[in-house]
């Protein structure tokens, strides 16, 4: 993705906004403070010990289903690293315990339960709980 | 109770604190610390890291949240004013009163500007604060959106002049770099490893101006040049002052503390100002009648400061501060240590230079020839911490001292292992960790790891340059307590890739899962399942498609990721020939789906720009068009380039394209521990560049000529000659053994050229193995080679006939809306990714 800076000459002051008002659009949302469970799409829909995408309003939520360890995660899509939406094409896995997402551009590596970067200095994900019932799975938001 | 008050919350402020609240005693005190900056102290050692990210939290030296928890009191954002060393007290600019029983002046530098004429303009900026660099990044934005060739200067060409530089660089702006003096680097260099590192830099894009006194800026608003002589200007629309530093010592100076006559607070050496009630550390510390510009030795002033406070008296500061650096520059490597200039009565020097490798090594030794003095290094600097240590414990050297900076292979020898060094040499000196506290973390507390050895004693956890050898003396204790360190995948699987290989071959072990529950532990990882899913395609031909969740991205979905999140196509175009007719059947698919295309280096046509659900689309028409995919995604052959040859050259030996397609052919989609690439020449004039390939044949005289092990790419070599003057048959046999033995032996994301380079005995043990057969497995080799020629599928040809893997290409899961955050703009009448600001 790619925010455009090349129309006149101040769009990098919009550019700036652009990136901090998609970042704000995520916010990690405990489970007590869930307003809203989304019915994003059927089990089946998402790979064993991979990850797809769902749309919810403007935001883009990367949907793990981590079968080995028997758990379903959510975050958001958007790698902070380049800020691309990307992270639901990464690789599941472990470090140490800690489920984690590999993202696919350049392999930072995020927690799944805390969304911080796990082998840098980048700023941490946003993590949504996720809920199954009858073979859907449904994420939670509190907005 | 007493309270401490602390002026300044930069990198050796916030060092003091850590330092203070670790002592048992800190509970006897309150820590009042002031900053003026708008956050808690950060990293401005790696202050350029924010440009790639812009992420200030990333550089804190520790979150806000950590001063309270220590029970230390931050105001941020509130300069103090004013010192009553009477009453002992300070006052803020916020007059806000506070009284100290000790007040630790930790100001710092600024950037200092000299007074040229119109530095004021708009576009004129300072490297110090993150402030600082949000200016310049939102500054160069605007500049290149109103003229994509704006040109920007550096004025000063010292250390933190050239990392601006490069900053210029990385902002997309024209870099040029303006210095006073002859020469680069003034302080650190001489004057002809200045020259070697000029040619350097001038190589990857720096413009240099050597010798230039700027009169003024000129531009009425906002600078549009630098004028030095009457008719010498320089054109730039923006300038970054990195002309040295001046001591923020207002409060000294106001407050009455004896001062250094060119600025800085006079300290002896505990640390103590003249009012025995005052310290001063860091950039604002005149120690030796110096301030010292690093953060090694602010660090050392905070330990010394805190002690004495605490009342451990004699940690002293030494007389003598060492100066060694080594520049953090991407892409150059530049250092210098102890005395890098020798007068020739003092010692004598040892100069290697190659000035067309851009290298150049000096090292200062003593008359006897006994000690090391100095030296600097520019081009290599991989021997810096060993001559540094070397140096520093005054260490024995070799009878001919030539050894310690020749190229090893010329007479030179790689002396001296980190081992030798004496316990108490200081191996990381930022956060000072001996090379005796970094074997011990290793022997007596267990830390098997870099990682776990950082954790226990900060050691690389500062500017990070001492990792080398800290990782080289965690590997030697853990060998020297017979405890093998093994190349080991990762956490999950305790085999090498070899090892690994031969239980998936041996088992006949298919699946990811079962791997991992009978041989490893705990639910994989990013490197070892790709690893897994390279090791099932090479030995069962088994392509992407089947566990799919367990491959690289562009594994996973048969195309290559791009920089913002679309990917590429390649088609197969064996050795790089097409007809007329798959060219326009390929551009007729890239114009409907306004592909953005372009000529590889291997002879093919990439085309950019797919969004994922168009992937499938894109090949059925492909595949309808008889295209077959080009693997541009794996680990696998790339392509294989070719010369027209004897069919249409006229020095052509041998038909050159009809062998390369060929060998395309054989090799496709074989999955092998990194991409490999071939090339065929017709003739010795190579114009196929088949030497800087993996394999590459060159037809002579009476047949053709095998090399193997050639590699461009970022350490260039040109493959080594495995067989002469062979018929084809043979030439291929030879190529099948010799790619099957690296399949089976190299490790992961090895080349060729670097699986060659490890292997005991190297080409003529290949030799051996392939056409001697020495280990007696060719037929089995030739087999195994066999069975996957035999096997291959078109990937994507799988892909697109079955439902169920097509299903997986759609950005959402539950909408069929596109990615709308992908945006393009046009470039020369094609399109690209919208760049980020
Ligand atoms: C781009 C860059 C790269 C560098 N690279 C290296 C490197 O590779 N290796 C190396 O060793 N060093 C490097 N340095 C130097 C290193 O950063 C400094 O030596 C170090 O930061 C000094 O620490 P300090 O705490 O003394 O000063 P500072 O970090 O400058 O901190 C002083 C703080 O005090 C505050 N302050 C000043 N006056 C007042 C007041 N009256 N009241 C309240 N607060 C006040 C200032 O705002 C500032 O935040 C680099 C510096 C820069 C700018
Ligand atoms: S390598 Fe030889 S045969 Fe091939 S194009 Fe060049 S000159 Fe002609
Ligand atoms: S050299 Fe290769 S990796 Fe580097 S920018 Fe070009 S295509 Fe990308
Ligand atoms: S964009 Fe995610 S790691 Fe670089």
């Amino acid at each position: 993705m790619g925010l455009k800076y090349n129309a006149s000459p101040n769009v990098e002051l919009k550019a700036n906004k652009m990136i901090d008002s998609i970042l704000k659009e995520y916010n990690t949302t405990p489970i007590e403070n869930v307003t809203v469970w989304f019915k994003a799409a059927a089990v089946t829909k998402f790979p064993k010990n991979g990850g797809a995408c769902v749309k919810y309003n403007e935001k883009q939520i990367a949907v793990f289903n981590f079968t080995r360890e028997g758990k379903w995660y959510a975050c958001q899509n958007l790698c902070p690293h380049k800020m691309e939406m990307v992270l639901s094409r990464g690789m599941v896995g472990e470090d140490m315990g800690t489920p984690k997402v590999a993202c696919p551009l350049h392999k930072n590596t995020f927690s799944l339960q805390t969304g911080e970067n796990l082998n840098g200095t980048l700023s941490a994900i946003s993590t949504y709980p996720v809920k199954i019932e009858d073979g859907f799975v449904y994420i939670g938001f509190s907005e | 109770m007493k309270t401490v008050i602390v002026v300044g919350n930069g990198m050796v402020g916030y060092k003091f604190c850590e330092k203070f609240v670790a002592k048992e005693t800190s509970e006897d005190y309150k820590l009042i610390v002031f900053g003026d900056e708008p956050r808690p102290a950060y990293d401005r050692v790696h202050l350029s890291e924010f440009f790639e990210n812009q992420d200030a939290k990333a550089l804190e030296m520790a979150p806000a949240a950590w001063y309270a928890e220590n029970g230390i009191e931050l105001m941020v954002n509130e300069r103090v004013a004013d010192i009553n060393r009477e009453e002992k007290t300070i006052t803020t600019a916020k007059n806000r009163d506070f009284s100290y029983d000790y007040l630790v002046l930790a100001t710092g530098s600024s950037a200092f500007v000299p007074p040229i004429k119109g530095v004021e303009k708009k576009g004129v900026f300072v490297y110090r604060t993150i402030e600082d660099l949000e200016g310049m990044l939102s500054y160069a934005a605007a500049l290149k959106a109103k003229n994509p060739n704006a040109k920007a200067a550096v004025l000063g060409g010292g250390l933190l002049g050239l990392e601006a530089g490069k900053a210029v660089m990385d902002m997309g702006l024209e870099p040029h770099i303006v210095e006073f003096a002859p020469k680069l680097m003034p302080r650190q260099l001489d004057s002809r490893s200045s020259q070697v590192l000029q040619l350097k830099l001038e190589s990857i894009g720096l413009h240099i101006h050597l010798s230039k006194a700027t009169n003024q800026i000129l531009g009425d608003d906002a600078i549009v040049g630098m004028e030095f002589g009457e008719d010498d200007v320089l054109d730039v629309e923006m300038l970054i002052i990195s002309a040295g530093i001046r001591p923020r010592d207002e409060l000294g100076k106001s407050s009455g503390l004896k001062m250094g006559v060119r600025g800085g607070i006079v300290v002896d050496h505990k640390m103590q100002t003249s009012d025995e009630n005052i310290y001063a550390i860091g950039e604002i510390a005149l120690y030796n009648q110096m301030i010292y510009g690093l953060v090694a030795p602010g660090y050392e002033m905070a330990a010394v400061a805190v002690d004495q406070i605490t009342g451990k008296t004699d940690n002293i500061m030494a007389p003598e501060i060492d100066m060694s650096t080594k520049l953090k520059l991407i892409g150059v490597d530049v250092a210098s240590f102890g005395e890098p200039f020798m007068p020739a009565a003092k010692g004598h020097s040892i100069i290697f230079e190659n000035k067309t490798q851009h290298l150049y090594k000096r090292i200062n030794v003593s008359l006897d020839g006994k000690r090391l003095l100095g030296g600097i290094l520019v081009g290599d600097a991989s021997d810096y911490s060993m001559l540094h240590q070397i140096y520093l414990n005054s260490m024995p050297i070799p009878s001919d001292p030539s050894q310690l900076i020749l190229p090893a292979g010329d007479g030179g020898a790689s002396f001296g292992s980190a081992m030798d060094l004496p316990d108490t040499a200081v191996v990381c000196s930022c956060e000072a960790v001996t090379k005796g506290q970094v074997c011990c973390s290793v022997k007596d507390d267990g830390n098997e790891t870099v990682k776990a050895v950082a954790k226990a004693t900060k050691a690389t956890t500062g500017c990070g340059g001492c990792k080398p050898m800290v990782t080289d003396l965690v590997n030697e204790t853990l060998k020297s307590l017979g405890k093998v360190v093994k190349e080991r995948i990762c956490e999950h699987f305790d085999y090498s890739r070899q090892e690994l290989y031969d239980i998936v071959k041996m088992k006949n072990i298919q699946d990811y899962d079962e791997l991992l529950d009978t041989h490893g532990k705990g639910n994989g990882c990013e490197t070892c399942k790709p690893l897994a899913a390279s090791l099932f395609a090479s030995i069962f031909n088994e392509t992407a498609n089947k566990q799919d969740t367990i491959q690289d991205t562009n594994d996973r979905y048969l195309a290559n990721i791009q920089r913002n999140g679309t990917y590429s196509v390649v088609p197969r175009v064996a050795g790089g020939e097409i007809s007329p007719k798959q060219m326009i059947a390929m551009g007729r698919i890239a114009q409907k789906y306004d592909l953005y295309t372009k000529i590889t280096g291997g002879q093919r046509i990439d085309m950019f720009g797919a969004k994922l659900h168009e992937l499938p689309l894109i090949w059925e028409e492909l595949i309808a068009e008889g295209f077959e995919t080009g693997q541009a995604y794996g680990k696998s052959l790339r392509t294989v380039k070719s010369c027209v040859g004897s069919t249409w050259c006229r020095y052509g030996m041998d038909e050159s394209v009809s062998f390369a397609i060929e060998i395309e052919n054989r090799y496709k989609g074989i999955r092998s521990p990194h991409k490999f690439k071939g090339g065929v020449s017709g003739c010795i004039r190579e114009c196929a560049e088949a030497r800087g390939k993996d394999f590459g044949f060159i037809a002579v005289e009476g047949g053709w000529n095998i090399y193997i092990g050639g590699n461009g790419g970022a350490t260039p070599k040109h493959a080594l000659l495995l067989a002469e003057k062979v018929d084809k048959e043979t030439a291929i046999k030879y190529v099948d053994r010799f790619l099957m033995y690296y399949i089976q032996t190299a490790q992961p994301l090895m080349r060729t050229a670097a699986w060659l380079d490890k292997l005991e005995g190297g080409i003529d043990y290949v030799k051996d193995v392939v056409i001697n057969d020495c280990l007696g497995i060719v037929d089995q080799l030739d087999k195994e080679m066999q069975h996957l020629v035999d096997t291959y599928k078109c990937e994507w040809k799988e892909a697109v006939e079955n439902p169920e893997i097509r299903a997986k290409y759609t950005h959402f899961v539950n909408s069929t809306a596109a990615d709308e955050n992908i945006e393009f703009v046009s470039l020369r009448e094609q399109k690209m990714p919208a760049p980020w600001a």
